[in-house]
């Protein structure tokens, strides 16, 4: 007995072709609500800076708006490679660091006009699509430098920083200019290490700065802190909460987050805007760019009040916390 | 200016000297152990960061310190042998092979860092070696909780560099690594074998290595970050010059070095109103550059120093 197949040729291809078409148009549908993302990270993503912009992808890709792959540990050598791979794969966004690789990154944006690049960087934005971005949280470190102020016995107050770019510069500023504020007679005393990886050298000037005499530790680098557990003082970190790695010598954290610069880079990615802009003024703290994050019950009563008045008045717009891009000295 | 001078006897900078020269102090041992034999190690960069990293990992995964250690000092030495397999026993140009192992050692370590430890904000930690004072001799003044309150790797970068010169200079198997590295052809002559004692020399001299960058991970801090070696084993290549391939000489060299390094975090401290801070990082090697240019007149370059030995050639 044979069966005879109802199904013809002619039926048979319009399905398929029909199938086909759904299928294949079905990504261009979802690319329309979830942007394409890749993070370029010329370090490990556990690396303080990264880890901030890595958490932030990794979040909107849980909360559905972004679509999040990555690379890290690129060299600089190797930099270029890898935007031009991930611009050839039809990435909607790329999030990285142009700071070792300024120029190179700018003239391969150039060549993709239709990928959008949000760059960690010391320039300015350029075209249409090369987005910039500084790291901004100042004003977190001022709330600390305010809880701080009290804190001292000796009136003399540390700070651990890699090397003296603007960055760095406006936020050891910041934080000395909340003590200042509550404590104008404060004594700062000032460590730059010279390079970006080395904890225990961080570590070294960390204890020469106890040493010489300071009791609080505003560590910009990840190894001051452990100078201050070594000692028994207490410290304040930077970027990313160090609270459970220092669970009795870090009692405030000047947080950054990287979150709204993403969000606005993607709405504008959305609505069709360039964003060949400057995205650093989502930093600030009005914009949920950055914070402070404090243990109270190692704090003061009486420090945390006028401290959290001021916090008030910075998302208000009505206290501006000074940008000092000078050298500290 | 007192200042200045003060500074120099506070028992802050020197302990902090002899924990910054610790790691040095290994790795320069081990740099001048096979250059002794006559193999240049440039492998060195790399070897110090697979070591900082598989030290930390052996105790991250519940080996104890002294195990850590013993994991990167074994680790260091496989990475011995496949740099005298290139260079002693196929000959090949010490340089390349050198470079070659460094690229490959630090990409190794990031890589099996990757893998053994989950993506997460900060880098694990473990419980790193505690200062151990040594009873009595730690209540000296100054030289007391300098010298005799650091931790036992620094106690025992001390007792090596000292055991290297001994051995070197006083044991058979010393003047069999020297003669080798003056002379193969004679070590030859003479009934030794020069291609196992350069392996032998390549093989320990990567241990010591490897556990020079265990003190980073698990002495000096307490987590592993694929870039904090930070040069530190090409320093120790210039410290070998230095010291004019003597171990006592690297030992000095490495605590001068080390001294100037702390010194200089002390002088920003203190004195960063009225200098640029560059400056002060520049000083170590500066004077290190200084040291080399007057000392290394007088320094005796083992002869044989790079070049391949290769039995029955015309030497």
């Amino acid at each position: 007995m044979t069966i005879k197949t109802k199904l013809h040729r002619r039926t048979f291809l319009k399905t398929g072709a029909a199938t086909a078409s759904v299928i294949l148009a079905a990504p261009a549908a979802i690319g329309q609500t979830k942007i394409k993302v890749a993070g370029i990270h010329s370090s490990p993503v556990e690396n303080a800076w990264n880890s901030r912009l890595h958490a932030a992808m990794l979040k909107a890709a849980d909360d559905g708006t972004i679509e999040y792959v990555f690379s890290e540990g690129v060299s600089g050598t190797d930099y270029g490679r890898a935007v031009r791979e991930y611009a050839e794969q039809d990435v909607q966004l790329i999030v990285g660091e142009a700071y070792a690789v300024e120029r190179e990154v700018r003239e391969i944006a150039a060549d993709y006009a239709d990928t959008a690049f949000l760059m960690g960087s010391s320039g300015e934005p350029s075209g249409d699509n090369f987005g910039t971005f500084g790291t901004w949280n100042h004003e977190g470190a001022y709330l600390s430098g305010m809880l701080a102020a009290s804190m001292s016995e000796t009136g003399k107050f540390g700070a651990v920083g890699a090397i003296p770019i603007p960055e760095v510069n406006m936020l050891i500023n910041g934080f000395r200019a909340g003590v200042d504020v509550v404590r104008p007679d404060a004594e700062h005393l000032i460590g730059f290490i010279g390079t970006f990886f080395d904890p225990p050298k961080a570590r070294e000037a960390g204890l020469a700065q106890i040493d010489a005499g300071a009791d609080i530790l505003f560590g910009e680098r990840i190894g001051t802190a452990d100078a201050a557990a070594e000692r028994g003082i207490k410290a304040i970190g930077s970027l990313i909460d160090y609270t459970e790695r220092y669970p009795d010598t870090i009692f405030a954290n000047a947080m950054w987050y990287f979150d709204p610069l993403l969000a606005a880079a993607v709405s504008d990615i959305t609505s069709g805007s360039p964003t060949g802009r400057n995205y650093t003024p989502y930093c600030l703290m009005k914009e949920g760019g950055n914070d402070i994050l404090y243990t109270a019950s190692m704090v003061p009563e009486a420090a945390i009040g006028p401290m959290e008045e001021a916090r008030a008045a910075i998302k208000a717009g009505t206290l501006e916390v000074p940008i000092d891009f000078s050298e500290p000295t | 200016m007192t200042d200045l001078i003060d500074i120099l006897f506070t028992t802050g900078l020197w302990s902090s000297a002899l924990r910054i020269a610790t790691p040095l102090i290994f790795a320069t041992l081990g740099a001048l152990l096979c250059e002794r034999a006559g193999v240049l190690n440039l492998g060195i960069e790399g070897i110090m960061t697979f070591g900082a990293m598989i030290g930390w990992l052996a105790v991250f995964m519940g080996a104890d310190l002294w195990t850590g250690v013993i994991v990167a000092a074994l680790c260091g030495a496989a990475f011995g042998l496949l740099h005298s397999g290139l260079a002693v026993v196929l000959g090949l140009s010490q340089h390349v092979a050198g470079l070659g192992i460094t690229l490959f050692a630090s990409s190794l370590s990031y890589y099996i860092f990757r893998l053994a430890v989950p993506v997460q904000g900060t880098p694990p930690t473990v419980e790193p070696f505690q200062p151990w004072p040594v009873p009595f001799l730690s209540d000296l003044p100054l030289i007391g909780p300098t010298l005799f309150s650091q931790t036992p790797l620094t106690y025992l970068a001390l007792v090596l560099a000292l055991a290297m010169a001994y051995i070197l200079n006083r044991t058979p198997i010393g003047l069999a690594i020297r003669i080798t590295g003056e002379n193969p052809h004679a070590a030859e002559a003479q009934g030794l074998n020069p291609i196992a004692i350069r392996i032998g020399a390549v093989v320990t001299g990567s241990a010591l290595m490897a556990m020079g960058g265990a003190y980073l991970t698990l002495a000096a801090f307490n987590s592993f970050f694929p870039t904090m070696v930070q040069g530190r084993g090409w320093v120790c290549i210039a410290l070998v010059v230095f010291a004019m391939w003597r171990p006592g000489r690297a030992l000095l060299g490495a605590i001068l070095f080390a001294l100037f390094d702390a010194y200089q975090l002390r002088l920003q401290t203190n004195f960063g109103k009225a200098v640029p801070y560059q400056l002060f990082l520049m000083l170590p090697y500066v004077l290190s550059i200084v040291a080399l240019v007057v000392m290394s007149r007088k320094a005796k370059v083992p002869r044989a120093l790079m070049k391949p030995y290769r039995r029955g050639e015309r030497g």
